[in-house]
């Protein structure tokens, strides 16, 4: 009598495990759907930056009527590093006709984003996303992932992560291309 | 009193629902699985012993690292 009620116990336990699994596997899908809905894509417009309450000088970087090169990188993050004197010479080179380049880190730890800015000194402005507001917004696929804007405020191009010259030459040609279309 | 099969199949389903551990890390949140206490040669003498246990068992050795941490950047 109780090896049966035992054995029934076991089997009612087993079919709810399954169930639960089943379960929790269909939740793991649940934010990747939201993900891909909430994602800042090609053709939607910038939100703009002063709603995301994002730490340090904006103004520095002026937006309007300007192709914005939109750089989101971390202090951990090697190929951000990497990357840096490539936004710095495109700022310094293009700087003039138009581009503003502003690198916006999602680090959390303020000490961490100081450090890395005081030793690498990047020519282009940078803002630090502490409550990663606006990371969270735009949902970025990669680090480093960089938006190029259009001087309407559209994005344009999404580069996603950090190959070196490649990654350079394909910025640069959509840079150079932004910049043309608005002579 | 008996509960109904319906309300524990219920109770359970939420409870499921609640406590799963199952959530995507974000790109921008892998600072901590990038910091170096992370990243598997962080000990050479542990890195060494588990060097010379794979050596001992498969009577071969290197071509196991990988560098860098959880950044899983680019």
């Amino acid at each position: 009598m109780s090896l049966a009620l035992g054995v029934r116990i076991l089997e009612r336990t087993l079919r709810l495990r399954r169930l639960a699994v089943l379960l929790g596997f269909f939740q793991a899908l649940i934010p990747a759907t939201t993900d891909a809905r909430a994602q800042l894509r090609v053709g939607d417009p910038l939100p703009p930056l002063g709603d995301f309450a994002l730490e340090g000088d904006l103004a520095a970087a002026p937006t309007a009527g300007r192709v914005v090169v939109l750089d989101f990188w971390a202090s951990w993050c090697a190929p951000c590093k990497a990357s840096f004197p490539m936004l710095g010479a495109l700022q310094r080179e293009w700087g003039g006709e138009g581009v503003t380049v502003l690198g916006v880190s999602v680090d959390e730890k303020k000490s961490a984003y100081e450090a890395f800015l005081s030793r690498l000194q990047p020519s282009f402005a940078t803002v630090r996303d502490a409550q990663q507001r606006l990371v969270k917004r735009v949902r970025v696929p990669k680090m480093p992932t960089t938006y190029l804007i259009d001087r309407k405020g559209v994005v344009r191009f999404v580069h996603e992560g950090f190959q070196g010259e490649s990654t350079e030459r394909a910025l640069r040609a959509h840079v150079r291309q932004l910049l043309d279309e608005a002579r | 009193m008996k509960s109904s099969p319906t309300l524990l199949r219920t109770v359970l389903v939420l409870a499921a629902l609640g406590t799963s551990g199952c959530t995507a890390v974000q790109p921008w949140e892998r600072a901590t699985l990038s910091s170096y206490p992370m990243r598997p040669d962080r000990d050479p003498l542990a890195q060494a012993m588990s060097e010379h246990i794979y050596f001992s068992r498969e009577a071969s050795t290197g071509g196991r690292s990988v560098g860098g941490s959880g950044c899983g950047c680019n």
